[in-house]
């Protein structure tokens, strides 16, 4: 059989942000796919170049709208440990319960969008639903949906009460049951099995080699979790990273929807310890030198490279984000599945693209 | 053969519970007590000491403190409230609803008394020169 070669994407139904894939394909089989990526960069790095330390907040919270909380949680504590900046307890729980709100609202959105991916709305519009009930509490407490802005140098800037807390817990036990109430669906569904199970295949060797992050890579078998670094309030938190063998898109979705189950759990213990006290600290001085941060994003790990030089503006900074570390186990496993397959597998990667290209 | 999934199950039970979507615009969503709307300056209080316009990350805010003129641009603006929490006279806030959709790139001007103590000091300088 000849080799034909199909673009796929940047514009395709599926995918929400512009992503190329040059699929070549044998019959029905794809044989290789090579990606290609550039359609969303903005440069935001660069921006540290006229916008101050602080301001910069702002911007990086802006690679992503899905995490924008994490990166600006990356990003403050990136600064602070090279700053030598003592965050209050207070702060770094709270900053902890909105990090974690932002990733079961990820992984809801996601779980809707990949049900989406293979037809199924039903459960699309459900999982929205649920969802909606955490875009509120985000709402409520920090006064955004979607961009939370509630980091600053040295804390955070808002503070929950008691009834904001109250609310939070009986919120989440109603998020909880109506996603419990579709656990068969969302794992046992003939339609999810049938489109998901077996597809995408990722061995753990693979995982390791191409250097995966996130689900992508606890889908394969290896149990490594960001938050396991003990930054923000994790340390005093109990979890262990969820992991599955399979390494199939099944797997992963199945990672990503106990992860939020998870999730809600460490926001519970997060608000059961939350300790008194301020909730932000003043911080002097500019960033001197180089740093690093990782934390844990939905999507896996991220990553941010400071350098400064004693002046308020940095001199550079670097992001890399974790679809980024995703694309080239995603390009290993697409050979060998169908081309009508494809769709599925790019979506069980949860790709970020506007994240990866800043 | 029929089979009944358990997503069955779901859709029938959403059939006789209340529905999660509004009839937007005619039924609207009360925002929430913290929302970040909409800026506005308590023009009387302001200073005009140009705290906000220099806090502010994508710097929409101008102040020109001698003619007493504060200048938002909500097109540029990002609602994060920071200009809101720096102001040392408290004099922004934050409504709870947006602006009504524009076909215009309108500012939010606002005009007020520039500050007296730069009359004063002209004033002294005329009396200590006259
Ligand atoms: S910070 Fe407050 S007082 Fe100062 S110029 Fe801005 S609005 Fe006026
Ligand atoms: S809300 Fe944020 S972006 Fe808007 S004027 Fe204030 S500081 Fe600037």
């Amino acid at each position: 059989m000849a080799k034909t070669i199909i673009p796929f994407g940047p514009q395709h139904p599926v995918l929400p942000e512009p992503i190329h894939l040059s699929l070549t394909v044998e019959d029905e089989i794809v044989t290789q796919a090579v990606p290609a990526l550039g359609y969303v960069h903005r440069g935001l790095e660069k921006l540290c170049d006229i916008r101050d330390y602080h301001h910069m907040i702002q911007v990086v919270e802006r690679v992503c709208g899905i995490c924008s909380k994490i990166h600006a949680m990356c990003y403050c504590h990136g600064l602070e440990e090279m700053m030598q900046v003592e965050v209050p307890p207070r702060a770094k729980y709270l900053r902890t319960i909105w990090s974690e709100l932002h990733r079961v609202h990820s992984h809801l959105l996601w779980l809707g969008l990949f049900a989406d991916g293979f037809g199924f709305e039903a459960l699309f519009y459900q999982l929205w639903k649920i969802r909606e009930r955490v875009m509120d509490i985000n709402e409520a407490t920090t006064g955004n949906r979607v961009i939370v802005s509630v980091n600053v140098m040295g804390g955070v800037r808002k503070d929950l009460s008691l009834e904001q807390i109250r609310w939070i817990l009986s919120e989440l036990e109603l998020v909880e049951s109506e996603l419990k109430a579709l656990e068969s669906t969302i794992l046992d569904d003939y339609t999810v099995k049938e489109r998901t199970v077996g597809k995408g295949m990722l061995t753990k060797e693979q995982a390791y080699d191409l250097g995966a992050a996130g689900p992508t890579l606890r889908g394969s078998g290896i149990a490594q979790d960001c938050r396991q670094l003990n930054y923000a309030a994790f340390s005093d938190l109990e979890f262990e990273p969820v992991v599955e063998y399979d390494g199939d898109s099944y797997a992963r979705s199945k990672v990503r929807y106990r992860e939020t189950l998870q999730s809600i759990d460490l926001v519970r213990q997060a608000l059961h310890k939350l300790p008194d006290g301020e909730i932000n600290v003043k911080v002097k001085g500019n960033p001197e030198g180089e740093g690093v941060a990782r934390v844990e994003q939905p999507r896996g790990e991220l990553f941010y490279y400071f350098k400064g030089n004693g002046t308020k503006h940095l001199e550079r900074l670097r992001i890399r984000t974790p679809t980024f570390a995703n694309i080239p186990p995603l390009a290993a496993m697409l050979p060998g599945i169908e081309l009508a397959d494809v769709p599925v597998v790019v979506l069980s990667i949860d790709p970020c693209i506007s994240c990866t290209e800043r | 053969m029929f089979k009944i999934t358990p997503m069955t199950k779901n859709i029938l039970k959403n059939l006789i519970t209340k529905k999660s979507t509004r009839p937007y615009p005619f039924v609207i969503r009360e925002p929430f007590e913290e929302s970040r709307g909409e800026l506005y300056n308590d023009i009387d209080n302001c200073i005009f000491c140009s705290t906000c316009a220099r806090k502010c990350p994508s710097q929409c805010i101008t102040v020109d403190k001698e003619k007493g003129i504060w200048t938002c641009d909500p097109f540029v603006c990002v609602f994060c409230g920071t200009c809101m929490e720096a102001c040392p006279t408290h004099c922004l806030h934050h409504k709870r609803t947006w602006r009504p959709v524009s076909g215009q790139r309108e500012m939010i001007e606002m005009q007020g008394t520039p500050p007296k103590s730069k009359k004063k000091a002209a004033a002294k300088k005329e009396e200590a020169s006259g």
